[in-house]
């Protein structure tokens, strides 16, 4: 079988954003492999490592540097990449086009991807991309296992969590809670330097933006910043208490 | 027309169905607005909804009686097409968010995501939507015959009911097989007001200790301000609360007028779950951690002094 995990380089979520202008800039910013996705190429290998025969391919769309994030996936255990250059931003239903293109001539089973895009903050990927595969999905999984076409597991929902079972072919969002993905070691890094990482231009896959992004603003709220010295507990959640009441009048 | 996915949960119509109503409502496009419910015994639903739309489109059948994305895709995307609407509003709900997509992909329409404004702008749809873990607003706009909307819980006051109820209509669907077999399901219920429902929100992190200790200072102030209770995903993780009460990225977005975080560090995961409150409030030791950075009010200290106070002077 074979396993797509799709993966993204997102700004370090422990970095500030800037704008240039009206729009984000990511120059000279510390940019990582988005988490969610981590937590896909993660689940993959362990997949693989508790039995399944599978060939485990990464894919990236985006700018030259997104290479790196393919090069972090194969030195995690990955079998090889697939690059689709591009400085387009496309909405999340305009790449599930291309998404779905090379999971249909990849002859994918198993798709992973994030289950919110730490940039854009979407979820929308996986789902569009399943539908255009006409393919069941799973959201926000928490617990996987494969037994032959089988996949169970377990998955959080609106309010709560699921146990299911469903038939590959399956798109697959991945979060925080299912894995605690590795850290490639220097010997798996030194071999994937010799693995296959191929490069494709966007053009032959015939999209377009769906949506357009007019412009980008950071609106931070003013905060107060009263802060209190708690060392007298008494005095301090009195005056708290008070400013609560009396100042902003948000509570009784 | 302008379509809206009534969402529901034990018989009632969910706040999120009101601020769809709302969003649709300040659209003033042509057309009737029209709510669609889906469900298995939903008569209740529909009866509720009629009072605050122009006529209410109604699926009820016993294979609708557990969401399924591809069911309520399917359905949504032939309703939508078959009465030619020009805009489909679905919540934002986690639900939403993944059924939404795939009634994008079915009728080649671009999705707005889980937006916080919506209007109309000549035949485009101009939204806001928060980005970079909401951090950053983005204004996007989508232009095309039907455009979806994911609305953002909270974002938009609830309409108001009328006097007269809109008429209501049954509707066949054409339903896919089910591909997702659930076997089995864990619902977390709580006695307590829900988070989006909230004007106040008492939330906890590893700060509070234990279990023991979230009862004990979390949910007894929440008691006392009859408050929702919210949870960081450290002590979710570690089994001290239900994943229901989650707040940040991977959990739920609030906006309360009052958001009072004890022990809680402020990593932005978390953040973007709440930074949009009205009121913040810190409680924590450390007089660096970041949470401190977003506070109105905060007071440096161990919360389990402090918040005892804070209950006995409420109560003064
Ligand atoms: C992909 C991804 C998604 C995530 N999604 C979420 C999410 O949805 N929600 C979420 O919350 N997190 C999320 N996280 C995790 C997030 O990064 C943080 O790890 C988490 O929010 C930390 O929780 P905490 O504040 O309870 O714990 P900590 O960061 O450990 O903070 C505990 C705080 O308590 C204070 N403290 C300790 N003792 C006391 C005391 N006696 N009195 C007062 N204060 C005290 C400490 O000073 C500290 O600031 C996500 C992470 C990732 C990678």
């Amino acid at each position: 079988m074979r396993i797509l995990t799709f993966i993204r380089q997102v700004l370090d979520a422990e970095e500030s954003v800037r704008l240039s202008g009206s729009s984000v800039t990511l120059d000279n910013s510390k940019l990582v492999i988005d988490t969610m996705d981590e937590y896909g190429v993660e689940e993959a290998l362990r997949l693989r490592e508790r039995g399944a025969d599978a060939e485990i391919i990464a894919l990236a769309i985006g700018p030259p540097g997104a290479q790196d994030v393919l090069r972090t996936a194969l030195a995690m255990g990955a079998d090889r990449a697939i690059h689709v250059e591009t400085d387009a931003r496309l909405d999340a239903i305009a790449l599930s086009k291309v998404v779905a293109q090379i999971a249909q001539q990849e002859q994918i089973d198993l798709l992973f991807s994030g289950g919110q895009q730490a940039d854009w903050d979407s979820h929308a990927l996986a789902p569009a991309t399943a539908e255009r595969l006409h393919w069941p999905q799973i959201t926000w999984a928490t617990l996987l296992e494969l037994k032959g076409t089988i996949l169970t597991g377990k998955h959080d929902t609106d309010e709560g969590s699921e146990n299911f079972t469903v038939e590959l072919p399956v798109v697959v969002t991945t979060q925080q809670g299912l894995n605690e993905p590795r850290y490639p070691t220097l010997p798996n890094i030194m071999k994937s330097k010799k693995k296959e990482l191929r490069k494709e231009t966007l053009d032959q896959y015939g999209v377009s933006p769906t949506v357009s992004v007019l412009r980008e603003e950071i609106q931070v709220k003013a905060r107060l910043n009263r802060i209190l010295d708690g060392k007298d507990a008494q005095a301090a959640a009195s005056q708290l208490v008070d400013l609560l009441r009396n100042e902003t009048g948000v509570i009784a | 027309m302008i379509l809206l996915v009534v969402e529901h949960a034990d018989g009632k119509v969910s706040k999120s169905s009101r601020e769809m109503i709302a969003a649709a409502r300040a659209l003033r496009r042509e057309g009737p607005i029209t709510a669609l419910v889906l469900g298995s015994a939903v008569a209740a639903i529909a009866a509720e909804v009629a009072f605050s739309v122009d006529q209410v489109l109604v699926a009820d059948m016993p294979e609708l009686a557990q969401y399924d994305a591809e069911l309520w895709a399917a359905a949504v995307a032939q309703i939508a097409s078959e009465g030619e609407a020009s805009v489909v509003l679905i919540a934002g709900s986690r639900s939403g968010r993944e059924y939404s997509p795939r009634v994008a992909v079915k009728l080649d329409s671009p999705l707005l995501e889980d937006v916080v404004s919506l209007q109309s702008k000549g035949d485009s749809l101009i939204a806001e939507r928060y980005t970079y873990l909401a951090r950053v607003t983005e204004t996007v706009e989508a232009k095309a015959p039907i455009v979806i909307a994911s609305i953002k819980p909270g974002a938009f006051t609830s309409a108001t009911p009328r006097a007269n109820a809109a008429e209501q209509f049954d509707v066949d669907l054409n339903l896919p097989p089910r591909r997702l077999h659930v076997t089995g399901k864990i619902t977390e219920h709580s006695a307590r007001i829900s988070l989006e429902e909230a004007e106040i929100v008492v939330s906890g992190g590893r700060g509070v200790g234990s279990a023991e200790g979230f009862t004990r200072l979390v949910e007894a102030l929440a008691d006392q301000l009859g408050a929702a209770v919210g949870a960081t995903r450290a002590i979710v993780d570690a089994g001290w609360r239900p994943y229901s009460e989650q707040v940040g990225q991977t959990g739920k977005t609030v906006q309360p007028k009052v958001y009072i975080a004890i022990g809680i560090s402020g990593a932005v995961q978390h953040l973007s779950g709440m930074n949009k409150s009205k009121v913040t409030v810190a409680i924590n030791r450390d007089a660096e951690a970041p949470i401190f950075k977003i506070a109105d009010y905060g007071i440096v200290g161990d919360a389990a002094q402090i918040v005892p106070a804070i209950i006995e002077a409420l109560r003064r």
